[in-house]
């Protein structure tokens, strides 16, 4: 597990413009390194929406990421509200998202479902007013 | 079908087209980006009437070939520098979604 390259990101809270920099940054490193095409598109959905959700719910914070040879771990923190009930937030076409974000494009209720179901291995783990962290796994086989 | 088709048959003005023999296969119609993501095919024509810069990050990460604005509406000054800048090709088509997916040959 020592041949890791490590990336980390800081993504900042209400901007709309940067947010997308950090998923596009580890799509290019995965594509230097020959990763499958397959396995890039999956890492970028589910890290883009990752990204985003930190962006609208939670005024930013940051991804960590690891990058194996056959798997990469993406560890997202945010000391933003939490997330009161983790299941009804998973359940696909929920979203607190306000008509101004919905005006964007997101607040379908996709993000965390498309997390989960681009990833290998999902975990969130959230305390309301302290904040969440979500670390996701995909593999590269 | 090439780009250029797609271009002559949808009337449409180009934002950015980097290779207009690139061939587009297939497509996707839709403005939430989430359901976008998942569901584009790679290489597609993704027809939206979203305009702001969060839709080249969509395209970009899902690799679509051509995003296909609608109904004349025009991107942006965001999404309009974002897509040169990145090589993301972009066409503007007068046509609202449904005449435009019809009229596109795709």
């Amino acid at each position: 597990m020592s041949d890791a390259l490590h990336l980390e990101f800081e993504v900042s809270g209400n901007n709309f413009v940067s947010a997308g920099g950090a998923s596009d940054e580890v799509k290019k490193t995965l594509k230097m390194l020959g990763i499958g095409a397959q396995y890039i598109r999956k890492v970028a959905i589910a890290m883009y929406e990752g990204e985003i959700n930190m962006v609208i719910h939670a005024g930013g914070g940051r991804a960590i990421v690891d990058i194996y040879r056959e798997k990469i771990v993406i560890v997202l923190k945010d000391q933003g509200p939490g997330i009161p009930d983790i299941d009804l937030a998973l359940t696909e076409g929920y979203s607190t998202a306000t008509d101004n974000i919905r005006d964007l494009g997101f607040g379908a209720g996709m993000g965390l479902p498309n997390m989960k179901k681009y990833t290998d291995e999902f975990n969130l783990e959230s305390e309301v007013g302290k904040g969440t962290t979500v670390t996701m796994v995909v593999n590269f086989f | 079908m090439k780009l250029s088709e797609i271009i002559k048959n949808l009337d449409a003005k180009v934002v950015n087209a980097s290779d207009l023999d690139k061939e587009i296969v297939g497509g996707y119609c839709g403005d939430f980006l989430s359901v976008v993501m998942g569901k584009a095919p790679e290489n597609g024509g993704w027809f939206t009437i979203m305009n702001n810069q969060n839709v080249a990050a969509v395209a970009s990460l899902t690799e679509v070939g051509v995003i296909i604005i609608c109904d004349g509406v025009e991107p942006d000054p965001y999404l309009d520098k974002k897509v040169r800048d990145i090589g993301l090709d972009l066409i503007i088509t007068p046509y609202p979604v449904f005449e435009a997916v019809k009229k596109s040959g795709l």
